[in-house]
């Protein structure tokens, strides 16, 4: 394929995001209003655009399954069926599976995670579907549905193309074989298009066809002589029938444009006639809908004539405003932008490394080098914080998956759950987006699975039968929060804990607070379903999560209340690029700490320290008591430090464990640090979030405090890798 | 892996050969994108002892293993005449620190001798065979092995 037509393909799947999205929504919407035209208008082209697109594509799997869902639709549209519950839910399915269509198509292969099974139901249920409504109606709604069929063909399809000079008349002949309709031909298409070249005027030669009953519905009986006034040329007006060449009788006459022809009145045969004939016509376009497209895209278009007329005339001002709009934003290859991100990235470390070089160097604060550097430092923070914001995007896309994940997973668990979703406008980083997908999927399913009760025991609570799941996204400083709560029976402590006992996780006798207990959840090894069920129970359990949401930089931390439900909440960096932190060094090492969980810093000479037990140490500051961890001590770097002089604290708060001091040495500067990954080419280590790199070149590690002081509250997790000596 | 073209090819291959304390190594020349210099590396909490730390690679973290305390060998004292050989295992790129970089060699597959069963486990575990030259003979090393996946180290 060349470059040209893959970028055009690129844009094409692109564009399908966007439909899919209109789609989905529109479905939703359609959940509480059925009734809504426009909405309804909106869901049909998008399947239409996803079904012509694929078509240009030759992607045949995505054609033939969008026409049968668009086929469906219009039957909604026209009102001929009801859009109910079920029907809705077929929707939905039908809706999932042509993502996974277009996913499959864009990767190149079959659709996975569906299977065949599956696909063979759904096509087959929206056949019957469709069958039916044809059925019900009968051979009396085939005939109005032909005759308004009929219109397009009949009507005078001239364009505002000016007659008169120049012009020459053609009589055509067209007598298509029904070769030309299996290959998928139209005649109504051909002579659409003839219409563009001038004015058009068709009579249709029904008199080889029998009556209903003696009708071969394989043959093609219909003739056409049309007459074309137009400017073009004979070999024009032939290449409108290119593609129908071998499959039809042609024969085109030139007449003498003074010549006047007879009446157009009498190019149009009598209404009964193409009653009849339209009946026929449909007669014979059904079946073929089963082995390829060409019937079914001329019932398709009879229908779609005048309601498309009407879809355009209401797309019309819809069309232009987000044409206007549309100016407004530009794709961008994602490349692109990278390149930008890690070219501030150097320029930061670079501006660093100037900025250590004119220390160095001793110049004053007052010198023409020291001001062009401070304007050059305020300008590379300008400029990051732009390239930043192109990266990122509201969670809107991420949130919206989640109603595909809530509805199966309520199917096969057989509870009614609803998904509320606020503030889905908050943005963050299209990294963190697309890797916080997989974890939240198996959130929301482990508190559909695990959280919410059975419409029965829902019941017998009092609770309403149906389970609500509220999935809500708001900015914290500097971080973004995503919470998912359910309103399900909660955390049932005392099976978690006697969970964890077996499973060797704690020791009988530990006395455990209720979030500790809760946090075991979080736990490797742990699962608390006694039968593993096929959603969460995959194997994969929350502590795969926890993985994952720490490899983002990210927390989270649960909140559970027995009989009310259970919250999980995630806590975000807004970007993965760059952090603002504090620059410590301890134990001749720097340590970058990130200044969101710094809250004071501390001389501990002149707070106060209190000792408790051997080695715990606390701090007082503002009436609390604050455990104090040495992080050269944690990282394994020195051993205890007998007095704290020279020392200072860092008080930060963490969201499990409160608050925490940490001991540093010194610390040298508060700037921006660009973020690199650990983890591609070592991986992680328990209390560091990432490295990054000094105004000297060298690297330094970016601590993760939460990490850091959970290994100081003398969990046993086995994750507390840190030396536990630190608090106890 | 390259490093397990199968000698009974017979095919010539490459290889780069350093000292490290004392002994001869070899790793396959493809697996090496370069040498450099020795650099302080800012040291790792909580890892094996022959991780010597992370240095800056043109802008990425590379882990930087001390050969001789992994092959059982004793730690080194790295100096500034040491050397860095930076190679590429799996998609993961990785430090060697040695002695020094003593040459590159053309080997055909023949010289390429099992490793003698006299030899001691934790040898056996990293080398794959060894070649006898005129004046030394030269281990090669396994970089697969030698590296493990330090995802599972840390992790």
């Amino acid at each position: 394929m060349t470059q040209n037509s893959n970028d055009i393909r690129d844009m094409f799947f692109q564009e399908c995001e966007d439909l899919l999205e209109t789609l989905s929504e529109g479905l939703r919407q359609l959940d509480q209003q059925s009734e809504d035209v426009d909405t309804l208008h909106a869901v049909f082209r998008a399947v239409h655009s996803i079904k012509g697109g694929a078509g240009a594509f030759g992607i045949d799997s995505l054609v033939s399954f969008a026409h049968r869902f668009e086929t469906l639709l219009d039957e909604v549209r026209t009102g001929r069926l009801a859009c109910d519950t079920d029907v809705m839910r077929l929707f939905h399915r039908a809706g999932d599976h042509l993502s996974d269509l277009v996913a499959a198509a864009r990767a190149g292969h079959h659709p996975q995670g569906a299977s065949d099974d599956y696909a063979m139901g759904l096509q087959a249920d929206l056949e019957a579907l469709i069958a039916a409504t044809g059925d019900d109606e009968g051979t009396e709604d085939a005939e109005t549905e032909a005759a308004v069929g009929f219109e397009p063909v009949a009507l005078d399809l001239s364009p505002a193309v000016p007659g008169g000079r120049g012009t020459t008349r053609y009589r055509i002949r067209f007598a298509p074989d029904a070769g030309l309709y299996s290959s998928g031909n139209d005649p109504a298409l051909l002579f659409r298009s003839l219409g563009r070249l001038g004015t058009l005027s068709t009579t249709a030669d029904i008199d080889a066809v029998p009556a209903l009953e003696g009708l071969d519905w394989q043959e093609s009986l219909i003739r056409w002589t049309l007459t074309l006034e137009t400017e073009a040329d004979e070999s024009t007006v032939r290449e409108v029938f290119d593609f129908a060449e071998g499959n039809c009788t042609l024969e085109i006459e030139r007449e003498e444009a003074a010549k006047e022809a007879e009446a157009p009145e009498a190019a149009v045969p009598s209404l009964d006639s193409v009653l009849d004939h339209r009946a026929a016509r449909s007669e014979e376009g059904a079946p073929e809908a089963d082995d390829g497209e060409g019937g079914a895209a001329v019932r398709l278009d009879g229908i779609g004539g005048a309601t498309g007329a009407e879809a355009a005339s209401a797309g019309g001002p819809k069309a232009s405003a987000t044409a206007g709009s549309a100016s407004a934003t530009i794709r961008v290859n994602l490349d692109r932008v990278d390149r930008l991100v890690n070219l501030v990235g150097e320029l930061v470390i670079k501006e660093a490394m100037l900025s250590q070089s004119i220390s160095d160097a001793g110049l004053p604060a007052e010198s023409d080098v020291s001001s062009g550097h401070e304007g050059l430092k305020q300008l590379v923070g300008e400029l990051q914080e732009g390239i930043m914001a192109i990266r990122a995007q509201p969670v809107k896309s991420l949130f919206q998956r989640m109603f595909r994940i809530v509805r199966e997973t309520a199917d096969t668990t057989g509870k009614q759950v609803r998904l509320v979703t606020r503030g889905a406008h908050a943005e963050v980083d299209k990294t963190v987006i697309e890797r916080l997908a997989d974890p939240l999927t198996h959130m929301i399913r482990n508190a559909i699975d695990h959280g919410l009760e059975s419409p029965e025991a829902r019941d017998a609570a009092g609770k309403p039968a149906e389970g609500t799941l509220i999935l809500s996204a708001y900015h914290r400083s500097g971080r973004v929060m995503i919470d998912i709560s359910d309103d399900g029976k909660g955390i049932d402590r005392a099976r978690v804990r006697a969970v964890a006992e077996r499973k060797g996780l704690v020791a009988p006798d530990s006395d455990l607070s209720s979030a500790e207990i809760d946090n075991l959840l979080f736990a490797p090894g742990f699962s608390s379903k006694e039968e593993v069920s096929n959603l969460s129970g995959r194997g994969i359990g929350l502590d795969v999560v926890k993985n994952e949401i720490q490899a983002l930089g990210g927390r989270v931390s649960i909140t559970s209340q027995e009989g009310e439900g259970t919250t999980f909440s995630m806590s975000l960096p807004l970007t993965l690029a760059v952090l603002e932190g504090m620059v410590t060094e301890v134990a001749g090492q720097t340590m970058v700490i990130p200044i969101t969980a710094v809250q004071e810093t501390l001389q501990p000479g002149t707070a106060c320290l209190h000792a408790v037990g051997r080695a715990g140490r606390f701090v007082e500051s503002r009436g609390e008591f604050i455990p104090i961890i040495d992080l050269g001590l944690a990282f394994g770097y020195r051993p205890a430090l007998a007095d704290l002089d020279d020392h200072v604290l860092l008080i930060v708060e963490t969201e499990a464990y409160k608050r925490r001091a940490l001991i540093v040495d010194h610390i040298h500067e508060q700037r921006q640090v660009v973020i690199k990954s650990l983890e591609e080419n070592y991986g992680r280590v328990a209390g560091v979030a990432a490295a990054t790199i000094m105004g000297d070149g060298r690297i330094a590690l970016i601590i993760d405090p939460e990490e850091v002081a959970g290994t100081g509250a003398g969990r046993r997790s086995p994750d507390a890798e840190i030396s536990l000596t630190a608090a106890e | 892996m390259s490093e397990k073209t199968s000698p009974t090819e017979g095919a010539n291959q490459k290889v780069v050969a350093f000292r490290v304390s004392e002994q001869d190594f070899c790793v396959d020349i493809m697996s090496v994108r370069e040498i450099r210099g020795w650099t302080q590396a800012t040291a790792l909490p909580h890892a094996p002892g022959y991780v010597m730390g992370v240095i800056n690679l043109r802008g990425a973290v590379v882990p930087v293993l001390d050969l001789a305390a992994r092959l059982g060998l004793g730690a080194l004292d790295p100096g500034p005449r040491h050397v860095i050989v930076i190679a590429m295992i799996d998609g993961q790129t990785v430090g060697l620190l040695a002695d020094v970089v003593s040459d590159i060699l053309n080997i055909s597959a023949d010289r390429l001798q099992p490793v003698p069963d006299v030899a001691s486990e934790t040898a056996k575990a990293f080398i794959t065979g060894i070649i006898a030259t005129e004046e030394r003979m030269i281990r090669k090393i396994d970089l697969g092995r030698v590296v493990p996946s330090l995802q599972g180290v840390a992790a």
